[in-house]
C-alpha cells in the first residue's frame, strides 16, 4: 500500500504527491493530513503536483476534498507545482478546480500562505494602498 | 507512352552523336526563357548535367521517369526544380528549362535527312521530355509546398516572444491575428515561460491583434484559466476603443479578469499586486 508523505516546514506542512492516486491511496492521505493539521495546528497546506503527469477529474475531485478538510480544521491549502500540459489539459477538459488555491511552486505558495494569514490577522489593508497611488496618478 | 527498346537506343544515339549541339542550343533556350536571372555559366553546368543524367538513364534502358534506372535523372531534376523555386522562378520557367530540349531536338534533327521515321522518333522522345516535365512540375509545387509550409511554421515562431518585464512578470505581446494554432502555442509558450521564471504574474497585450471576435476571446480565456490552473495571475492589456466596443457588443464577458488599457497600466497594476511603489517620484504637473 503506498501513501504519501506529509512533512512539516515550520508551520506549513508540505505533501508531494509523486505516485499514481488511487481510491485508497487518496483516502489514506486524506486521513493522514486531517491528523497531522490537529497533531501540529499548522494552519497551512502545500500540495506538490509537479510529479503528476496526469490530473483528471478524480484528481481533482481529492485536490478539492483535501483543500475542504483543511478549510474546516482552519488551514489554507494551496497547489503547486502544476505543469504546463495538465494546466492545459484541465483547460480542454473545462475542469477548473474551483475553490482550489494555487501557486507556481512551492516558494511561491509558501509566500502565498504566509501572506493570506497576514492578512486574515488585520495585519494590513491592500485595498489603502490603491488608493493612495490612484490618487498619485 | 514508355519507349520501345529500339526508341531508347536510337534516343540514346541521337543524344550522343549531337552532344555538343544540342547541349549548346538547349542552354541557349532555357537561357532566353529564363531572361538571364540565373548566370550562364550556372545553367550550363545544370544543362550538362541534367543532359548527362538523360544519357545515362537512357543507356541504363529507362524508357519512363518512373523507370529505377533513371533514379539518378530523377534527383538531378527535383533539385533544379527545388532550386528554381527556393529562388523564385515561377513554374513555367522551372517548365521550360526542359521542354526546351524538344525544340533543342527538333532543331537537330531538321539538320538530318528528315523522313517518317524521324518523325514517328521525335513524337516517341518528345513523349519522354513531356514526363520528365511533369515531373519537374511536382517536384517544383512539392518544394513550393515546403517553402511555404517552412515559412509558416517560422512566422509562428517569430509572432510568439515572450518578454520578461519585470522580476516575477512576463508580458507576451501578441502581433497578428489569433487562430486555434497560434493560441495554442502562445498558451504553451507562456505556460513554459511562467514555469522557467518562476513568474507569478504574466500580461498578455493585443494592441496588434486586429480584430477580437469570440473565438478569439474563448482562446484568451482558456490561456487566462490555464494561467490561473498553475497559480500564476494574468492580466489582458492593449485593448482598443474598438475592440473595447466590439467585445461589448458581442457579448463577450471577461468575468474576474483584469482588463488594461495600456501595457503600462498592466505593468503598474501588477507591480501594485505585487507591492511594488509604482508613486512617480518627483512629478511635477501632478
Amino acid at each position: 500500500m503506498e501513501r504519501v508523505p506529509v512533512l512539516k516546514i515550520g508551520d506549513m506542512l508540505l505533501v508531494s504527491i509523486q505516485v499514481d492516486m488511487e481510491d485508497q491511496t487518496a483516502l489514506n492521505l486524506q486521513e493522514d493530513l486531517a491528523d497531522k493539521i490537529v497533531a501540529t495546528g499548522c494552519r497551512g497546506v502545500i500540495i506538490d503536483i509537479s510529479a503528476l503527469d496526469i490530473v483528471d477529474s478524480f484528481v481533482g475531485r481529492m485536490l478539492a476534498t483535501i483543500a475542504g478538510i483543511s478549510k474546516v480544521l482552519d488551514a489554507e491549502t494551496v497547489v503547486v507545482g502544476m505543469r504546463p500540459a495538465v494546466a492545459i489539459t484541465l483547460v480542454e477538459l473545462g475542469l477548473s478546480l474551483p475553490g482550489i488555491r494555487t501557486a507556481l511552486n512551492v516558494e511561491l505558495g509558501m509566500a502565498l500562505l504566509a501572506r493570506a494569514r497576514f492578512e486574515a490577522e488585520g495585519g494590513g489593508d491592500a485595498g489603502e494602498d490603491d488608493e493612495t497611488v490612484a490618487a498619485a496618478s | 507512352m514508355a519507349l520501345g527498346t529500339d526508341e531508347i537506343g536510337r534516343f540514346a544515339g541521337f543524344l550522343k552523336e549531337h552532344e555538343a549541339a544540342l547541349v549548346e542550343s538547349w542552354s541557349h533556350r532555357v537561357a532566353d526563357g529564363l531572361r538571364g536571372r540565373l548566370s550562364q555559366t550556372e545553367l550550363n553546368r545544370q544543362i550538362e548535367e541534367l543532359f548527362r543524367a538523360l544519357s545515362e538513364a537512357l543507356d541504363g534502358g529507362a524508357g519512363t521517369v518512373e523507370d529505377p534506372n533513371a533514379a539518378e535523372l530523377r534527383a538531378v531534376l527535383s533539385e533544379l526544380s527545388r532550386s528554381r523555386a527556393r529562388q523564385g522562378f515561377t513554374s513555367t520557367e522551372t517548365a521550360v528549362s526542359v521542354f526546351a530540349l524538344k525544340d533543342a531536338l527538333l532543331a537537330a534533327m531538321d539538320a538530318r535527312q528528315a523522313d517518317a521515321g524521324t518523325l514517328r522518333d521525335f513524337i516517341a522522345f518528345s513523349a519522354l521530355i513531356d514526363e520528365l516535365g511533369l515531373f519537374t512540375f511536382a517536384s517544383y509545387a512539392a518544394a513550393r509546398e515546403e517553402l511555404i509550409a517552412d515559412q509558416a511554421e517560422e512566422l509562428l515562431e517569430l509572432a510568439t516572444p515572450v518578454v520578461k518585464l519585470w522580476e516575477g512578470v512576463v508580458a507576451v505581446p501578441l502581433v497578428g491575428t489569433l487562430d486555434s494554432a497560434r493560441a495554442q502555442v502562445v498558451m504553451e509558450r507562456l505556460l513554459d515561460a511562467l514555469v522557467t521564471t518562476g513568474s507569478p504574474y504574466a500580461i498578455i497585450d493585443i494592441t496588434g491583434v486586429p480584430a477580437v471576435d469570440t473565438q478569439v476571446a474563448q482562446h484568451l480565456l482558456k490561456t487566462v484559466v490555464a494561467a490561473r490552473l498553475m497559480g500564476a495571475d494574468c492580466i489582458i492589456s492593449g485593448i482598443r476603443p474598438q475592440i473595447a466596443q466590439t467585445i461589448v457588443a458581442l457579448g463577450i464577458e471577461f468575468g474576474d479578469i483584469a482588463t488594461k488599457a495600456s501595457l503600462a497600466d498592466a505593468l503598474r497594476h501588477v507591480l501594485r499586486l505585487s507591492g511594488v511603489d509604482t508613486r512617480r517620484n518627483g512629478r511635477k504637473d501632478g
